[in-house]
């Protein structure tokens, strides 16, 4: 269990997270989204008591995270995958937290193979790791503990799609035990088939949040037709708000059995149509994230 | 091996997890000392230049000189002059490589990090002290001077010599607290007590300088049972140089945003 209980804090002058309340339940996978400098990592080092808000609470299993006896054995963290020194080998950076944690050393093998470092890679320093290499490596820590909650800023970043895959299965399974999940991204697509409950983030501030199909209803209609100008016109017609979709076609808000009558009545030949699902989500995260930039 | 292999028991499970104890967590700063590449070398150069120490007391000057307290002064001063860069680097290598950021989420407290590790720095330095102990007792059997008093060694100077080895790797640690980047904080540690001897140098400026420079108010301790205004003037150089910076520093940790 996650709980933010409208946090705020404010760095430099600037308000970084605004008043920003969340809850992740047991069991769930939750996808804390939004473009980069949105306030997704302030919002988890306050999560992980690496920073303490102005004001709010900051809740992890009931209580604040520095409230934990030993942290490591009950919530997996993984902040940046870069943040390991660089001339300590990979198995060795395991070893450390381990002794910390007091955590039988036997399980380090085993959780480099589930991550999928083999032992000439586990002997290497750090510094020889690519990006993916150091994220494999930051899961396999955040794991150590054999935790029952899970907080990941921007895992997916560096994996390559195999490993991309690999994530999500595991991720799936420690959810599906009853694990709580909380990850980041500022890609869309890299939560979406992922994620059972999206938090979406903008200039420190929640913009949105709720169930992928919750935040998709009402998400409107695509539709394509090889005669665009005809269909825009058949649309316009019929008065349903229309935009250009990315590709090509229009994003309308409305039901896809209303866009068919309305290009029945205009006598256009459709191509697609249907509900506008990832692509309308996309759009949603898009229209959500960048509403004052534009 | 599966993904559930490492799956959670029930989320009510109620984990009975106790906290680290300091024993443990000194264990780990120590481990982390060794443990890198940088960490190694600089340990390794430590032991080389204290067998070279020790054996260069044992050959050049008269044979007088070659006894177990003049050789051990000699082994003891490649851990006096390098600790402070390894006590710099204990706390500096975590900002620097921002394992800050594993170090913190796994010890919130952050007053038991830094106990931890000032627990780590005093004991690594005074096992280095035995260890230029017992080199220096190797190098004088095989020197054998045959003289009277080859094996003294007046037990308050040993504890003198233990304290500013311990005290110079503590002056790292709080040089490199307080100001938590390596280079700069290496380099200043040689770069201010130079120039600061330098000031004392210049006569008017003697007399402070004999209570406020390390390299004149420590000599005392090395060379025989010091007396009270000796003490007095190692008590106004800690303040100085360990007690300043360490406020500094743990005024830093506490407030500073880590990663």
């Amino acid at each position: 269990m996650i709980e933010t209980q409208n946090i705020t804090k404010r760095l430099g002058g600037r308000t970084v997270v605004d008043d920003v309340s969340f809850l992740v339940e047991p069991g769930t996978i939750t996808g804390f989204l939004g473009p980069n400098g949105a306030g997704k990592t302030t919002t988890l080092r306050m999560l992980t008591g690496l920073s303490a808000p102005d004001s709010g609470r900051a809740l992890i299993l009931g209580g604040p995270y520095r409230e934990l006896p030993n942290p490591g054995r009950r919530v997996g963290v993984l902040l940046d995958a870069s943040a390991q020194h660089d001339g300590r080998r990979g198995h060795e950076a395991l070893m450390v937290s381990a002794q910390l944690m007091g955590v039988d050393q036997s399980r380090i093998d085993g959780l480099l193979d589930l991550v999928g470092l083999d032992r000439s890679a586990a002997r290497k320093r750090v510094r020889a790791y690519s990006l993916g290499m150091r994220q494999r490596l930051g899961i396999a820590h955040a794991l150590l503990g054999d935790p029952e909650v899970l907080i990941l800023d921007e895992p997916a970043n560096g994996l390559d799609p195999p490993g991309m895959r690999w994530m999500r299965e595991l991720l799936r399974d420690f959810a599906e035990t009853g694990g709580t999940v909380l990850l980041s991204s500022h890609l869309l697509h890299e939560v979406e088939a992922l994620a059972d409950r999206l938090v979406i983030i903008d200039h420190g501030r929640v913009v949105a949040q709720g169930t992928r199909a919750e935040l998709l209803a009402g998400s409107g209609t695509l539709v394509r037709a090889d005669d665009e100008a005809a269909l825009r016109a058949a649309l316009d017609a019929a008065n349903l708000t229309a935009r250009p979709s990315e590709g090509a076609g229009f994003l309308v808000d409305a039901e896809p059995t209303e866009v068919g009558r309305a290009a029945l009545a205009g006598g256009v030949v459709l191509n697609h149509l249907g509900p506008s699902d990832g692509s309308g989500l996309e759009q949603l995260f898009f229209d959500l994230t960048s509403k004052e930039a534009a | 091996m599966t993904a559930s292999t490492y799956a959670v028991e029930a989320p009510s499970a109620v984990h009975q997890e106790r906290r680290p104890s300091l024993a443990r967590l000194a264990r780990v700063e120590l481990r982390k000392m060794v443990d890198t590449r940088a960490g190694f070398w600089v340990q390794l150069g430590v032991l080389v230049l204290t067998v070279t120490f020790a054996i260069v007391a044992a050959i050049i000057g008269s044979t007088e000189d070659h006894r177990l307290q003049g050789i051990f002064v000699a082994a003891v001063w490649p851990a006096y002059a390098l600790l402070p860069v390894v006590g710099i680097l204990l706390v500096t290598s975590e900002w620097s490589q921002r394992t800050t950021l594993i170090t913190f989420a796994l010890v919130p407290r952050r007053s038991r990090v830094i106990v931890a590790k000032l627990a780590a720095g005093v004991l690594f330095a005074s096992a280095s002290v035995v260890v230029a102990l017992g080199i220096a007792a190797l190098v004088t059997a095989v020197a054998a001077p045959g003289i009277p008093g080859t094996w003294s060694l007046s037990g308050i100077v040993f504890g003198q010599l233990l304290l500013i080895v311990v005290v110079a790797m503590v002056m790292g640690l709080a040089f490199g607290a307080a100001i938590l980047s390596s280079a700069p904080a290496i380099v200043l540690s040689f770069v201010l007590p130079l120039g600061w001897s330098a000031l004392g140098s210049i006569r008017a400026l003697e007399g402070l300088a004999r209570w406020l420079d390390s390299s004149k108010s420590f000599a005392p301790l090395a060379d025989h049972v010091a007396n009270p205004t000796e003490w007095a003037r190692v008590g106004t150089t800690l303040a100085l140089w360990l007690l300043v910076p360490a406020a500094i520093g743990l005024w830093r940790i506490a407030r500073s945003e880590v990663g």
